[in-house]
């Protein structure tokens, strides 16, 4: 649907390297990277706002790389909102419409519309400065929806915003992409990655080092710049049951973990970075609540560290120091115990 | 840590008497500026204010120095605006030789400009020629007043709207174009509002300084009489004493307007 060839810029000093990837139709597209990677400058290059050095954006088969920005049918929402603070949310909202020539009576109904799926009735009187973060992420996401793009483009649109927005936010982009939305979302928070995307492109460097789900990703990352960005190579979709009264239990392909959550029951996703994973010969009595048998399938050495991976039903990779390796004789296809406290793993809901 | 802040007393008291010095100094200054003019109120009377207000000359004069103004700067700026903002947010070479080149009309001596003016504008030069094919000079018209008074006041004007322009995020021109906006849309919708209190304090400043122009003006036109030419003729042919009610109507004037004006454009800013 949206292709991007071979992309290259340099402003000054700062260089995008022959990006390329591809985004399906109804696609949640998520570019992962450390802040000052390029990611908003290749959302402005995708948009139009600048021109590339080389290489082309085909969007439904047409090559827009020069095509003017206003016949692009891509939008954009800033991490800042950039909402006119001279016009009301009303005036905001109607602003795309008008620049399109739509009738009054059907810019007036679009907006209801849009303010209705949105949920921001009561603001469209209101001048932006007067409206919460969320609020205005909210008027700013409704604002370039309404001019339909085929392709949405998302800068960091969650990470200026406080914890309760930032979770509304996140159910309302969702909500927007089950509808048949393409978007494409960038964003340094991994979190946001697993929440939301089913695709991860990751970038460093103003180049993508690696693209594929967000379990490719995380589990196999390619680069060692990957695995240290990320730092999690145990994440596992599944279900939290929460009663709220006792610790949470999250259940992944038959396998139970305690985990300490305040989130409601419902899927997502439990990551548990190998660090926090403790590794033992006999099956001690500690305070961990989280302890299972399993048999080492991997030894993965490095300088000091070791990655131990080992089956227990589900692969998990422990990180251990290469003295531990040694003292407890780890070898592959040994039978060891493992394990992790409740306060360890964290749950990100979907 | 306690030391830190004793230090911290100290400096703070010091400052009284240095701020007590500095307004003594800033009261001075502000007496430099009006005690002239409360001299000059204090020493026409009321009947003569009346009576320049009533002389049929002085009231022709006025209008005519006020029109003239606003006309040349409207006229200018129809162009200037674009331009201060072409400056305010592109970088091209000799951007500085050419910010340079706006100022100058500033740091020149009015008469000297006038005389640079008249050059181009005289009835041998060019331009001066093509008019009077068409039966016109620009010597001696208001037509004339008015480029005179537009050259001298223009970097008022292109400083003015070049920083309102420049305070406005190039972000919120950005998302417009992204909404399907024209670039000249962008700039009639987002950029212009944005900058409009810059801009409008261009257009005043603009206007106000063309109205008090003598130098550039006498050289162009001394008929016919805009009031700064006119007082200068009083006070040249009568003296003091004629020229003081012209004066002090003219300045009065002028601040009625630009109170109002000034009123007007925060209550506008206000609302929006």
């Amino acid at each position: 649907m949206l292709e991007v060839r071979n992309i290259t810029k340099t402003i000054d000093t700062f260089a995008l390297k022959n990006i390329s990837f591809e985004v399906t139709q109804g696609e949640y597209f998520v570019l992962l990277g450390k802040s000052g990677v390029g990611k908003t400058i290749l959302l402005e290059i995708i948009s139009g706002l600048l021109e590339p050095d080389n290489g082309r954006i085909i969007l439904d088969g047409h090559d827009v790389t020069r095509e003017k920005i206003q016949k692009r049918h891509i939008g954009i929402v800033y991490q800042d909102k950039a909402l006119f603070p001279h016009l009301s949310v009303q005036e905001n909202l109607s602003y795309p419409l008008r620049c399109r020539r739509v009738s009054r009576k059907e810019i007036d109904a679009r907006i209801e519309q849009l303010a209705e799926d949105i949920g921001f009735m009561p603001l469209l009187k209101r001048k932006p400065e007067t409206l919460s973060s969320g609020e205005a992420q909210r008027v700013a996401l409704a604002r370039t929806l309404a001019t339909e793009p085929k392709c949405l483009l998302l800068d960091e649109p969650i990470s200026s915003l406080d914890i309760q927005a930032k979770s509304e936010i996140r159910a309302l982009l969702r909500r927007i992409n089950r509808s048949g939305q393409t978007m494409i979302h960038v964003t340094h928070d991994y979190e946001e990655a697993i929440s939301l995307a089913t695709r991860i492109a990751v970038m460093e460097d103003g180049k993508i080092s690696q693209v594929g789900s967000p379990y490719e990703v995380f589990q196999h990352p390619k680069s060692e710049f990957v695995a240290k960005f990320i730092g999690i190579k145990n994440i596992f979709k599944g279900e939290l049951r929460n009663s709220g009264n006792e610790l949470a239990e999250f259940v992944t392909e038959g396998k139970r973990f305690f985990i300490l959550s305040d989130k409601e029951s419902g899927t997502g996703s439990m990551v548990l970075r190998g660090e926090d994973i403790t590794i033992s010969n006999t099956n001690l009595q500690t305070s961990a609540r989280n302890t299972f048998k399993g048999i080492i399938t991997d030894i993965e050495m490095d300088r000091l560290s070791s990655e131990v991976t080992v089956d227990i039903g589900i692969e998990m990779s422990a990180l251990i120091t290469r003295d531990s390796l040694e003292k407890l004789g780890l070898c592959l296809g040994k039978e060891v115990w493992i394990n992790f406290k409740a306060t360890s793993p964290r749950y990100i809901e979907e | 840590m306690q030391l830190n802040n004793k230090n911290h007393i100290l400096e703070l008291k010091k400052p009284d008497i240095r701020e007590l010095f500095f307004m003594a100094m800033g009261g001075l200054v502000l007496l430099f500026i009006i005690a002239p003019l409360a001299g000059m109120f204090i020493n026409s009377s009321l009947g003569g204010l009346l009576d320049a207000a009533k002389d049929d000359v002085v009231q022709k004069s006025i209008w005519l120095t006020l029109w003239v103004s606003m006309a040349g700067t409207l006229i200018l700026a129809f162009f200037a605006i674009p331009f201060s903002y072409l400056l305010a947010r592109k970088n091209f070479p000799l951007k500085r030789l050419i910010t340079g080149i706006v100022d100058l009309p500033i740091v020149i001596p009015h008469t000297a400009a006038g005389i640079a003016i008249l050059g181009v504008i005289s009835r041998n030069s060019v331009i001066g020629k093509l008019a009077k094919e068409i039966d016109f000079s620009f010597v001696g018209n208001p037509a004339g007043i008015m480029v005179a008074m537009a050259f001298v006041s223009l970097p008022f004007l292109i400083n003015g709207a070049r920083e309102g322009f420049a305070s406005v995020p190039e972000r919120l021109e950005k998302a417009a174009l992204t909404l399907g906006a024209t670039p000249i849309r962008v700039f009639f919708t987002i950029s212009l509002p944005l900058a409009w209190r810059s801009v409008l304090s261009g257009l005043i400043m603009m206007w106000a300084r063309g109205l008090s122009e003598f130098g550039a003006v006498i050289v162009i036109a001394y008929h016919p009489m805009v009031t700064p030419v006119l007082i200068f003729e009083r006070f040249s042919s009568f003296g003091l004493k004629y020229a003081r009610p012209v004066a002090a109507l003219f300045i009065i004037v002028c601040l009625v307007i630009f109170i109002i004006l000034r009123l007007l454009a925060e209550n506008k800013n206000a609302r929006s």
